[in-house]
């Protein structure tokens, strides 16, 4: 198992590097003034040009530049705003925000997802199995924003039963229905990935031989077949937790939730290319990191893969 | 999917010894099908077998002969649907098994009829250690708890001469090798002493020499403890040195059935002859092999008459148009039998036609 | 965020199957033409079609449409802004007092474009690196798996924003080349697995002992017989790209106004919408009807090809 680790661990630095050099390179390398690129249309001011230059080190060749920013990254330095204001201040001013919307769909993701699933499984092709898989099926076809502005609609407004919008609620009235619209994709995944992995299972040969041991059902579907199941579920849940937090930039606007996704959401409307950029790098580290720790989840649930 | 034709005409049942006590395991005209959409299979069709106590029993017959299915269905685990049992009873001293509820199935399957199969490393689960997957069988049946449960895990893989089973218990199936992971297999089977133990194939997917191993395991545990052993194959070999007796399938039915050395010195029936001269022999050296010419059928389009003309040498009119009865064959009544209609005429010749 | 998420356990979902239980069967047809009569017997697949068929043709002949239900005359008053759906303008009219139905038909050629262009591109991409890097091994898969590791530890909205954000002035065919640059990692994995399983199978190995080239064992033996799951993956991708490239619309990062898409459609209406619904239900409507036909038939598709789901 320690060599398990420290091989992912390995693995998982040329990852980083290139995930972070790609997207560095794209942004500031290629040709034009990234700075005046990132502003888009609005003039910047010499001065602030001559600071930003500066302070993306875009008078260095390349590997140093790169080197730099990397070196920033790692101390928590994402770039700075127009404004002056570091990028990581705005992180650490919004991120609570931002963790407990992404923490509270991914709850709903992990409870209401693999419930769904089973029960779905379990009934495959009777009225519950067709219900989940229809269901699901809309629910993965309608983009968030659109389910987002009818929950706020028809939930919010007509029916009054959450806030419609803004963090003043607090947790958990604030979050339930954000977190919900936030967690209807991946909920819906989750629900047909537990049912169509929960069906494969459930036709193994090893379930066979549950049966044959004479188990009751029960035991035969908890001890012997959720557990290999759920390998792809988790897999897929890990790997969701990072991308919570970046589906967090719509959902967050769409609620008016002062988190990092709305900062996100509004610089890009404002042309703050800087800001846009250092965010978005943080959270493709964390989507990077959730991913890592799958990986080592995922051996520790499947004894196959750990002995390889 | 089409609705299900009516149900074949009855076979004539096999001929009855009359016992005083029932026998240890009973399959009484055997039918079951499955409903697909290429139409009704019928994977069993009237199949009957006589299991005593202390004997062994081999279930021979090719790929969809039936005779996984058949044992599938004394176990309770086919799938319903698209499996049905149309007719027939498995009977364990006489009690019927197919009229029991679910709850009551489960409770023989494991205690009193064990089974063992095909291929352990997709029969085990792999999540699990190996000591887990056996200590179950007491901690759910008898109630001990999880060490004890370990303690007897161990006693079952040095009963079946795991080597270093103390410290092997807590690895997982995909560390053990083929021979060692059916070995386990059959420890499973044997944990609680049960009555019967079917074995599904139970060398199939091993090397040849690991295959004459396990058999002598088989055959050992089964002379030590005098379960009766119910051997599912298709190989002649594998059954040659264990069977006490053999029921040969073909589509589902039987079509001869006879003590071990009587069937290998003159088979009563040209499947049977057939498949005798298709794999080597120590016996009879130096003899030509010769394969059964043809597939086996589409059991969802069955032959008219015996099962078997299509690719029987012998047959005749006769053959496609009427289906030949299991009847006894010599003087021995109910110690051999065979469904042919030339049965006399196969046996005269010493099983060459 | 519809963060279209490869369909990355998909892949697992098509390995064949090894019921053991299963009742002896007649050879079956071969696969491609059993799969196709099963998808023809499924009204949802025609359905998917007849949609899908109806968003290609107003993508390509637009004026088709506008001709035939709307009297728009292709002028815009400002004073007609926003107003509801009236008789001869079903859709009623935009923010700038477009016909409204106009500008939704007009909508849906961006979205096909990208979703097709995207798709086809990366399905490119993963079949030849996939059938590289199954098929030699060594380090040329080491290094294949590690750009894969790479593309996929981006995710997909995120990356394209950080990146699209830098290039303010890009069209559809810089956004589908950033797509297809975040896009084909799912896939490529698909293609290394199905290659790895297949080119070890005997008929590969006879045709190799056989004296055939490597390039003829890939392109004759390996690729025909890899291919179908990526495939099918890859229609099952189409709509997570027309999801995602509305988006990006949505967001500001993706095509630009004056270009004419549903996702910048549905960034307009969000601040309307309470009282003008109309400006976010046609653009929606149609977005989700398109991407759930092709999310559909995509599953169709997969169902046909994978016994085992049956």
């Amino acid at each position: 198992m320690g060599r398990f680790v420290a091989r992912r661990l390995l693995h998982a630095i040329p990852v980083l590097l290139a995930t972070t050099f790609l997207i560095y390179a794209l942004v500031f390398v290629l040709p034009g003034d990234p700075i005046q690129g990132l502003a888009g249309d609005r003039p910047v001011p010499p001065s602030v040009l001559a600071e930003l230059h500066r302070r993306y080190h875009l008078d260095d060749p390349l590997v140093v530049q790169y080197a730099k920013y990397l070196g920033g990254l790692f101390t928590g330095d994402f770039g700075t705003t127009f404004r002056g204001q570091p990028v990581g201040d705005v992180i650490a001013q919004r991120w609570q925000v931002t963790v407990r919307l992404g923490l509270t769909a991914w709850f709903f993701e992990v409870v209401l997802g693999i419930a769904l699933g089973v029960w779905a499984g379990l009934n495959k092709g009777r009225w519950a199995d067709n219900l989940v898989l229809g269901a699901t099926t809309v629910v993965i076809a309608v983009p968030v924003y659109i389910v987002g502005y009818l929950a706020q609609l028809v939930l919010g407004v007509r029916l009054g039963w959450f806030p419609v919008s803004g963090g003043d609620a607090g947790w958990p009235a604030a979050y339930v229905l954000p977190g919900l619209v936030l967690a209807s994709f991946g909920l819906a995944y989750v629900a047909r990935l537990t049912r169509a992995s929960l069906v494969e299972n459930l036709r193994a040969d090893y379930v066979r031989t549950a049966d044959a041991k004479g188990l009751s059902r029960r035991r035969v579907v908890i001890g012997h077949t959720l557990r290999n199941s759920l390998i792809p579920v988790v897999t897929f849940l890990g790997v969701e937790l990072g991308s919570l937090m970046a589906g967090a930039i719509v959902t967050e606007y769409i609620f008016n939730l002062p988190g990092i996704g709305q900062q996100v959401f509004q610089s890009i409307q404002l042309r703050e290319g800087p800001t846009v950029v250092g965010i978005t790098t943080a959270l493709v580290l964390v989507f990077v990191l959730a991913n890592l720790a799958v990986d080592l989840l995922y051996g520790l649930l499947d004894p196959r893969i750990r002995h390889d | 999917m089409p609705a299900a034709p009516p149900p074949p005409p009855p076979e004539p049942l096999l001929p009855e010894p009359p016992l005083p006590e029932p026998p240890l395991l009973e399959v009484d005209d055997l039918h079951v099908e499955f409903r697909t959409p290429r139409g009704t299979v019928r994977a069993v069709n009237g199949l009957g077998y006589t299991l005593h106590a202390g004997q062994t029993l081999a279930l021979l017959g090719e790929s969809g002969s039936g005779k996984s299915v058949a044992a599938l269905a004394v176990m309770g685990l086919l799938p319903t649907p698209p499996a049905r049992i149309t007719r027939g009873a498995v009977r364990l001293h006489g009690r019927d098994l197919l009229q029991l509820s679910d709850a009551e199935h489960r409770k023989v399957r494991g205690t009193r009829i064990a089974m063992v199969f095909q291929d352990a490393l997709s029969a085990l689960n792999p999540v699990l250690t190996v000591g887990h997957q056996l200590g179950e069988m007491f901690r759910v049946h008898r109630g001990l708890n999880r060490r004890e449960a370990q303690a007897r895990a161990v006693e079952l893989m040095d009963r079946v001469r795991i080597p270093a089973a103390a410290r092997r218990v807590d690895d997982y199936p995909h560390q053990f090798s083929g021979g060692m992971r059916q070995r386990v297999m059959i420890a499973m089977a044997l944990a609680l002493d049960p009555e019967v133990v079917i074995a599904d194939e139970p060398t199939t997917a091993l090397d040849v020499t690991v295959q004459a191993q396990i058999m002598r395991l088989l055959a050992d545990l089964q002379q030590e403890t005098g379960t009766g052993l119910l051997l599912i194959t298709h190989d002649l070999g594998v059954v040659a040195s264990v069977a006490d007796r053999i029921t040969v399938m073909y589509a589902g039915r039987v079509v001869e059935e006879s003590d071990a050395p009587r069937l290998y010195a003159a088979p009563a029936h040209p499947y049977t002859r057939g498949l005798l001269e298709s794999v080597p022999r120590l016996d009879r050296p130096g003899r030509r092999l010769v394969p059964v010419p043809g597939s086996p059928p589409d059991l969802a389009h069955l032959p008219t008459g015996c099962a078997f003309h299509p690719r029987c040498a012998a047959a005749r009119a006769r053959c496609a148009e009427e289906r030949p009865a299991l009847l006894p064959v010599g003087a021995a009544a109910g110690e051999r039998s065979s469904a042919c209609h030339f049965t006399d005429e196969v046996t005269a010749r010493g099983g060459r036609l | 965020m519809t963060s279209p998420h490869p369909p990355g356990p998909t892949g697992d979902l098509l390995l064949p199957a090894a019921g053991t239980d299963a009742p002896p069967q007649a050879p079956p047809a071969s696969l491609s033409r059993d799969a196709w009569q099963q998808l023809r017997s499924r009204p949802v697949v025609w359905a998917c079609l007849a949609v899908i068929a109806l968003i290609g043709l107003t993508a390509a002949a637009p004026g088709l449409f506008t001709a035939l239900l709307t009297d728009d005359d292709g002028r815009c008053e400002l004073a007609r802004s926003k107003l509801g759906p009236t008789g001869g303008h079903p859709f009623g009219y935009d923010l700038q007092g477009c016909d409204y139905l106009a500008q939704v038909v007009r909508g849906s050629r961006p979205s096909l474009l990208a979703g097709v262009a995207v798709t086809a591109g990366a399905l490119l991409v993963s079949v030849v690196l996939g059938l590289l890097a199954g098929f030699y091994g060594g380090w040329v898969d080491s290094l294949l798996s590690r750009a894969t590791e790479v593309a996929f530890g981006l995710p997909f909205v995120l990356g394209a924003t950080v990146i699209l954000v830098a290039f303010p002035r890009h069209g559809l065919g810089a956004m589908t080349l950033v797509l297809v640059a975040l896009g084909w990692s799912t896939m490529t994995r698909v293609m290394r697995s199905q290659v790895i399983a297949v080119k070890d199978a005997d008929y590969v190995r006879a045709a190799r002992m056989a004296g055939a080239r490597p390039s003829r064992l890939m392109l004759r033996h390996v690729l025909p017989n890899a291919i179908t799951p990526v495939v099918v993956v890859a229609m099952l991708n189409v709509g997570n790209v027309i999801s995602g490239e509305a988006t990006l619309d949505f967001l500001g990062v993706g095509l630009q106004y004056p270009a004419v898409s549903w996702g910048l459609q549905l960034n307009t209406a969000q601040t309307y919408f309470l009282d003008h619904p109309h400006l976010l239900a046609f653009p929606a409507l149609f977005l989700s009807a398109t991407v759930l036909s092709f999310i559909l038939l995509g599953d169709a598709v997969r169902d046909a090809y994978d016994p085992k789901l049956r």
